[in-house]
Parts: C-alpha cells; structure tokens; sequence
C-alpha cells in the first residue's frame, strides 16, 4: 500500500474495524492543558459546555484561570478581546453553530480587526453531530471564519492532530479557528506524525502513476484514504492530502499536487460553498486550473441520524469520493488543459 | 486624582469649550461625521483625560494606565480632539479625520493609532470588553482602573446586558462605566424607539451600583468618579443626563443632528456658537 511512510501514520492505517476511535474534541481538551501548563496566560472560556466541549479538564486544574460564560457566545467573544488586551490568551469554547456561528461580527470586529490574540475552539461540526439534527451541526463555519482577515483557520484530522493544533496555536499571536468534532473518528495519525501551521501533508502516495490528488480535512481525511486503498486496487493512482491548515494554506504542495495529478478532489464535512474546497479551487484557479470535484454537503441543511448513515446520506462517503475520482478523472481526460 | 479647585475647574470649562470647537471643525472638514454626542460627551471627556485618568500621553503602552474603552465608537470626534489636546498627538492632524491614511479613522481603530484602547463602532461590544480587561486585572491582581463610555442606545443591544450580568457575577468593581444618556438615537428619541427605562433599576437588579449625574457638570462628573473608588465588591454605573448637541441651540435635543451633513450657512453657525459660548462672548467678529 502506497501510505507515505514519513507521515508516521498508524500501521494498519487502512483497517478501520481495528482502529481506535476517539472525538477529535478529546484532543483540544488535552492539547488546551499542555499548552497551559507551559504558559500561564492561557486562559479559557465556556458557554455552558465544558463537559461536551472538553474544557472540563482545564477548568478543574485551573479553576482560577477558567471563565464560565453562561450562554453568552457574542459576550464569550467580547470579553475574551479585552483579557487579550491585557496578555492572556484567551481559548473560548462553544460548539462552533454558537462560535464562531452567532459571534461572526464580535470576532470580526473586537477579536480580528481589533488584533487580539483569541482562540475560538469550535465544537461540533459537521453533519456527524448526529441525533441532534441541523440546528447544532455547524457546516457553514469554515466558510465565515476563512474570509476575516487576521484569522488562520485549522481542520484537524483525528484526536492526535487535534492536541498538536491546539497547542501549536497557542504559540502564535494570531486569531485562531480550530473545527472539533463530537463523533468518535478513527485514529490514524500518531504522536510522531508532524504538524506545522501552514504546512499540507501527503498520507498517501501512489509513485507509479498519478491520476488524481485527493485533498481533504478533519475525520473526512481517512474516508479519503478508505478510498484512496479501494481505488488503488482497481488501478487508479491517488494522492491524498491532509490539508489540516485551511488558512494559511500550503500552496506549494496544493499546487504541485495539481501539476502532478491534472485533476483534484477535495473532501470535508462542510458546505462545499465557502469552505476548503473553495479556497483549494481559489489557489488553482490562480495558478494552475485543473478539473475539480468537491465533496461535501451541497446546499442543504443536515437532519437527525447517526453519523455515518449521515456522511453517507450527505455525499462524504467513500464511495461517493470514489465516484468523484472517477469523474475527476474522465473530465480530465475529455478536457485536456 | 483630586478634589475640583476653582481654578482646575475654570480650566476643565475652557478646555471642553475648545474641545467642542475643535471636533465640530474637524467634522465639518471631514464631510460626515457625528455631532449629537460628540458634543454632548466632550465635558465627560474633558474630565476623563485632564483631571481623572491616571495616563501617560507621551508612552499610552504605560503598563499602569487605566483603560478608557469607547463603546460607541461614532462619537471619536470628541476622543481624537480631547486626546490631541491632551498631547497624544499634533492638533493639526484632527485635519485628517476620515481622510484616506489618516490614524483618525471614521470609527476608533486601536491599532492606527496609539492610545486607543479597543476597535470600535458597531454597538455594544465595548463593555464586554472592558469586563474582559477588568477581569484581566483581578487575576493579575493589577490596581488598572477600566472605564467604559457607552451610548444610551446601545442599551437596546442584548450583548450589553451580557456583559452586565457578567460584571455583577464577578463582583468588578475595578469596572465604571458611563451611559451618555443624552436620549436620542438615529432614528429618533430613545424612548419612542425602543424604551429604556427604568435604566437606573435594570442596572442595580444586575447588581450594579447606580449613579446619576448632570453630565456637563464638572462637579457631579468627577465627584461621582471619585466616590466609585469607595464602592466595593460591585461594577459601577453613572448614568450622566446630557442634552444632545450641547452648545449649538438649534442643535440641542434634536435627534435629526445625531449625524448629518452640514450646510454651510449651518456649518458657519454652529462654528460661531462654539466659539462664542452660544452668543455669550459678545465680541465675536464675523
């Protein structure tokens, strides 16, 4: 199997029934607490979910540097502004329909525009959400956060990238979006798999011959490498992509793998409108157009189910990324650039 | 901070009558702007930067500076002019207000220019965060004082009731904050828009400490300042009663003049009035 060895994924990375399966909101509950222990000006803030945004564990070791907000997600935003105004690094937390959903201007203004070191930890996104239905699954958010200048925006793929990318940011004096899911999704990456503000990573690599390049984010990730294995039997060469940092995004291998594939797919839980796909289209466009399909949800609101009859319900499922490489493909072929 | 001698207030008066001058002018070269609440504001700014804060113009990155956060960020005119006259900055730049490169934004951006402590404009996001900078010095156990300014309309904005629950929860009384209850908005009166009162009760049952002031007294201004000092374990409001467009008659109570383009034959007039106290500087020569 053609897994890019250097990205230090699991061994059986393939073999989902063996696969641990952990929310990646575990990892931003661990990653907020090994970021804090080395910084005390990190600080969090909750809207009345620590315990299913994973917050809980901050607030009971540092019951002094936690903030209970009450429902309050437009005030959460505000108020973290102004302790970033006097040095904290504030992590404020809701599910992400709430904040970054119902905060959009307060970020905009007295967070991004106001340059204030906040970081907005959005929980349950995506259709995965599940039973709870449309109301709380948040698939616009990429897409609200991605256009306000001064935000960087992250996707991570599994509980161990989610840890990486909530610590990593904690390093830099940016405004920060970071996507967490509710459902548990395999674990595939490991401690030892690098992550990088800005940086894309290949996980999957076909060297013989290159027919499409799969770019995807978040738990998505490994139904592109489901399909990426399946595809592979049946003689198509696939490169799959985590493309982890939405913005800053990695335009160097985004554009190489255009250049080398001649035809994209892009994968996320997420509107296709305004989300990461979008902004892959938005680089290729520019500088090396080839064809591209996106999957994603198409214009529509989520509903209640399970998880995984709605990734499937909705378009995400491997054999719908199969059926998009397939017509990548041949619309590659019919339309030569 | 200290008492009101004759002479600082004598001074305090002087000070806000070129205050109101300077930011009409600036307005009236700019082509747009506010003038209502500038006007009504500038003795409340007036005391803020020239007898209470504890501020450094010449270093506004002071670690130990109190925080003045404007939450209605429309009124800047008054907060560019008070703080050029203070020493931030040249009193020529006021020229530059709106114009294309200026530090003097149409609303208050804090990284254009030195001294303002938060971007502002859309309403009723400053008190949340100035809770969130009062609530910074508490865990730091810093003696900052934070001051909120804020517009009586932006009362009617559910994000400032956020921000009060939150300030009576954590018992701040590092917090004060100012309305200018001057009683109008765009669109017409407060109370025939969207009504306010009882303002003073909805405050307390939030556990707030209430006062209420003239607010182009000097004295009731800094006196209710400096009695917050002695109010703990409770956030501060001073509602301080103003009269909109304060010192232009045809001004004065009339909401049309919250922003409004001004003809010349009313700029010339309104400039006339400033500088003469409304005619009562009787030597004025046109």
């Amino acid at each position: 199997m053609p897994i890019n060895k250097k990205a230090k994924l699991v061994y059986n990375v393939l073999e989902l029934d063996k696969l641990e399966q952990k929310p990646t909101r575990d990892g931003y509950g661990l990653g907020l607490v090994q970021a804090a222990d080395e910084n005390p000006n990190i600080i969090a803030l909750c809207a009345d979910l620590i315990e299913s945004t994973r917050t809980e564990n901050f607030a009971k070791k540092y019951p002094d540097r936690f903030i209970e907000m009450g429902v309050a997600e437009q005030n959460m935003a505000s108020v973290a502004a102004g302790l970033s105004a006097v040095g904290k690094i504030p992590y404020i937390t809701s599910y992400a329909m709430f904040s970054p959903g119902r905060n959009w201007e307060q970020l905009r203004t007295t967070v991004c525009y106001n340059e204030q070191n906040v970081k907005i930890i959005g929980s349950h996104t995506g259709v995965s959400v599940g039973p709870d239905g449309a109301t709380h699954q948040a698939i616009e958010d990429i897409a609200i956060t991605r256009p306000i200048a001064n935000m960087q925006v992250f996707a991570p793929c599994d509980v161990w990238e989610a840890q990486k990318t909530t610590y990593a940011i904690s390093k830099i004096d940016a405004p920060c979006y970071v996507r967490f899911a509710r459902e548990k999704t395999p674990v595939f990456t490991t401690e030892d798999t690098s992550f990088e503000i800005g940086k894309a990573q290949v996980f999957f690599e076909e060297k013989s011959r290159l027919d499409v390049a799969i770019i995807a984010c978040g738990p998505l990730v490994h139904n592109a490498l489901l399909a990426a294995g399946e595809l592979e039997k049946e003689g198509f060469g696939i490169r799959v992509i985590n493309n982890v940092s939405i913005k800053p995004m990695d335009e160097r291998t985004i554009i190489d793998a255009a250049k080398d594939a001649g035809a994209v797919v892009t994968v996320e839980e997420h509107q296709v409108a305004g989300g990461m796909g979008s902004a892959v289209a938005e680089v290729l466009a520019k500088n090396f157009p080839v064809p591209i399909e996106f999957i994603g949800v198409q214009n529509r609101f989520g509903e209640s189910g399970l998880p995984n009859e709605l990734i499937e319900h909705f378009g995400m499922g491997v054999k719908e990324i199969k059926e998009a490489v397939r017509k990548v493909t041949n619309r590659k072929n019919n339309y030569k650039i | 901070m200290s008492h009101l001698h004759e002479e600082k207030l004598k001074y305090l008066e002087e000070m806000a009558a070129k205050i109101r001058f300077d930011t009409i002018e600036s307005v009236i070269n700019a082509g747009s702007g506010h003038i209502a609440g500038p006007l009504d504001m500038a003795d409340i700014f007036t005391a803020m930067y020239f007898h209470v804060l504890k501020h450094d113009p010449k270093n506004p990155n002071w670690t130990e500076r109190d925080r003045l956060v404007l939450s209605n960020g429309h009124i800047c005119p008054v907060q560019y002019t008070t703080m050029a006259h203070a020493g931030y900055f040249k009193i020529e730049e006021l020229k530059t207000l709106r114009q294309f490169g200026t530090r003097l934004q149409g609303h208050p951006h804090r990284s254009a220019l030195p001294g303002i402590e938060t971007t502002s404009g859309p309403l009723g996001s400053g008190l949340s965060q100035a809770v969130g900078m009062a609530i910074g010095f508490k865990m730091n156990n810093a003696k900052n004082q934070v001051y909120c300014l804020m517009s009586d309309a932006e009362q009617q904005c559910g994000q400032t009731w956020e921000a009060t629950m939150l300030a009576g929860k954590l018992k701040l009384d590092n917090l004060t904050a100012i309305i200018d209850r001057n009683n109008i908005q765009i669109d017409g009166m407060t109370e025939d828009i969207m009504p306010l009162e009882p303002l003073k009760e909805k405050y307390e049952a939030f556990n707030w400490r209430v006062l209420e002031i003239n607010g182009h007294d000097f004295y009731e201004i800094i006196n209710a300042v400096e009695t917050t000092k002695a109010i703990f374990e409770k956030p501060v409001m001073i509602i301080a009663h103003t009269i909109a467009g304060k010192g232009v008659d045809f001004m004065e109570y009339q909401y049309p003049w919250h922003s409004k383009s001004f003809k010349p034959e009313e700029a010339k007039e309104t400039l006339k009035q400033l500088r003469t106290l409304q005619g009562k500087i009787k030597s004025e020569h046109e």
